[in-house]
């Protein structure tokens, strides 16, 4: 039995939250259930992971990552724990730090902080599965991000909760000289309600930041998620693309690039899928231009599946059901963020599932 | 093969099709012909069974089924296949994965299918996403080789192709429709020819495509009606020279 399963009993959501229980492709792992740190390990030379709170006592720089991504806001209270990880400069390590933050005890609130430093030429991966086992509670997720120059992050976060949940993550993003900042994230249940709107500060020439969400809303659910880019210095770069399924529930994809200074390029781009009565996608990009040297674009669309499409899959030998679900899939593109096979099964179930509802 | 019977179809609430007869027996390649607007498209899609066109009168039989209420997949899966004139884009799925869905499970060496068809940097492309007109008919070739139907239909399968590529099709085609025989040991090619089990209706407009693939009987589409069957080279000589007004002659 590995470390993981000896901690947890829960496997099969870890599982479908990207978590891998045996540990073999990563190379540290942290897990906070309720409001407590269980598992923190990591075997990498030169990658630091430590519960945000032993972070702030035993390393005295860790202080000066504090609310510096993001505004302080007392309101939120104090955190319970989250995790601090620090790639040292240069390190790149070949296997992700996986996370889990879980919700074991129903009705609880979960307050976490999270701080991640990659530093100058280091590149990261992590990969973060947010989760409950219960129905109903209040995630509170605060996470500040430092990418140093020349660094790379790459956060994948997987989020998928119980019916009445509700999730409200904030989440800032420092990124310096030829930085690199890739967000992939993915919300398969969003559970009541998730509201949540990541911003990057790309603060050094040739700094580069990237999100991509897939956004998957069942009935009763509220997903408003967005995205917002401040480039604040020249040639740096920009994309936000999401992806948006309704299957009745409703879905608010936002957007907002701002460019502040000369030769700089951004891009937005929304699409949504309606595939039931009763549900709702609102796209809102917008597109904030304060001098005349740039070039920012965006395109959205919302719409149902084209049934010309679906019929060619079928003259190919798929049945309706198969060619919709191939269309779904390969919309949401899942495919491009290198997801762990059990979270592209999880995406799969959704989908059937959500097929044979609609027969 | 296939039989079809007084068709009439309509689409968007406006009949195009007027009493369609037509019989293609097995192994023989037959080519529609016409000009823009006669209805070839829509004969096509409606032996496919896409939900836009309806039949409003008539049957259709395939290998002595009347498959006329059949669905789309349920047609395939039985041996009939369709090179689209205009596929539509379908973003996420790599032309390879179509190509393999196309195989219905069975092994097929889609390198060596895209090799012969020049068409291997498209593999890993989106399906039809950037595709000039002549990539979506090598695209469309490609999984029909795959998928390997007993009834082919091909709708303009030469319109767009560059001149460097529609031999290659041509001669993919003929392989398709088991045309390119060659003489074996024991057997004579006209016995060879006999055994041909492929069917293929052609939709041409210009013709060209004749050139490559030898079609045993030819039509011509004008309004919703088929107006002559015969010699396709003959049928095509007449309309180059005299256009398809003569054809419409016969209309009356």
């Amino acid at each position: 039995m590995s470390e993981i399963e000896k901690s947890l009993p829960a496997q099969r959501d870890l599982l479908r939250v990207g978590v891998d229980p045996e540990e073999k492709e990563r190379c540290g792992t942290f897990l906070q259930d309720n409001d407590k740190v269980v598992l923190c390990g990591v075997h990498q030379e030169g990658v630091d992971l430590l519960s945000t709170r032993e972070a702030l006592d035993v390393l005295p720089e860790a202080r000066e990552y504090l609310w510096r991504a993001l505004r302080e806001d007392p309101e939120l209270g104090e955190f319970q724990n989250g995790y601090f990880i620090r790639a040292r400069k240069g390190v790149k390590p070949f296997f992700p730090v996986q996370s889990c933050l879980y919700m074991s005890r129903e009705g609880m609130r979960q307050h976490v902080h999270n701080i991640v430093v990659v530093e100058e030429g280091a590149e990261l991966h992590i990969i973060t599965g947010c989760t409950s086992s219960v129905r109903r509670g209040v995630h509170v997720g605060v996470s500040e991000f430092y990418v140093k120059k020349g660094g790379k992050l790459h956060f994948t976060m997987i989020h998928a909760w119980g019916d009445e949940v509700e999730t409200m993550p904030r989440t800032g993003v420092i990124v310096e000289e030829d930085g690199v900042f890739i967000s992939d994230y993915i919300c398969m249940h969003p559970g009541k309600r998730i509201r949540m709107y990541p911003t990057a500060y790309l603060v050094g020439r040739g700094a580069t930041a990237r999100f991509h969400s897939v956004l998957v809303a069942v009935p009763g659910a509220l997903t408003d998620v967005g995205s917002r880019v401040y480039l604040q210095a020249s040639d740096t770069r920009a994309e936000i693309v999401s992806r948006a399924v309704s299957m009745g529930g409703t879905i608010i994809a936002r957007g907002h690039l701002i460019g502040e200074q000369p030769h700089v390029r951004a891009h937005l781009e929304c699409r949504g899928l309606l595939l039931k009565e009763g549900g709702l996608i609102h796209a809102v990009p917008e597109l904030e231009g304060r001098t005349v040297e740039l070039e920012m674009t965006h395109e959205a669309a919302v719409g149902k599946i084209a049934q010309e499409k679906v019929e060619y899959l079928m003259a190919r030998g798929l049945t309706e059901d198969e060619a919709t679900a191939a269309i779904v899939r390969g919309f949401l593109n899942v495919d491009i963020m290198g997801l762990p096979d059990a979270l592209k099964e999880e995406l799969d179930k959704i989908i059937q599932q959500s097929d044979q509802e609609s027969l | 093969m296939l039989k079809i019977e007084k068709l009439k179809v309509e689409v968007g609430g406006k009949e195009v099709l007027h009493g369609i007869n037509l019989h293609l027996p097995r192994g023989k390649v037959h080519a529609l012909m016409g000009p823009n607007g006669s209805g070839k498209t829509t004969l096509i899609m409606t032996v496919m069974g896409f939900s836009r066109y309806k039949v409003t009168q008539g049957r259709i039989y395939f290998k002595g089924k009347d498959i006329t209420d059949l669905p789309v997949h349920e047609r395939a899966r039985m041996g009939i296949g369709l090179a689209f004139q205009r596929p539509p884009i379908v973003r996420g799925i790599k032309t390879r994965q179509l190509v393999e869905m196309c195989a219905g499970g069975r092994e097929v060496d889609v390198e060596a299918i895209a090799g012969e068809l020049n068409f291997t940097e498209f593999l890993d492309r989106d399906v039809n996403l950037g595709f000039s007109g002549g990539e979506m008919k090598r695209s469309e070739l490609v999984q029909l080789m795959a998928q390997n139907p007993e009834l082919v239909l091909l709708d303009e399968p030469e319109s767009g192709v560059d001149l460097e590529n529609i031999s290659l099709l041509g001669r993919a085609i003929n392989r398709l429709l088991e045309r390119d025989l060659k003489p074996t040991e024991g057997k004579s090619l006209k016995e060879l020819r006999a055994q041909r089990k492929k069917s293929a209706l052609i939709i041409t407009h210009t013709g060209h495509i004749l050139q490559y693939v030898n079609a045993d009987v030819g039509y011509v589409l004008i309004d919703g009606h088929i107006v002559c069957s015969g010699n396709p080279k003959e049928i095509l000589r007449t309309v180059e020279r005299y256009g398809y007004e003569e054809c419409a002659k016969c209309l009356r």
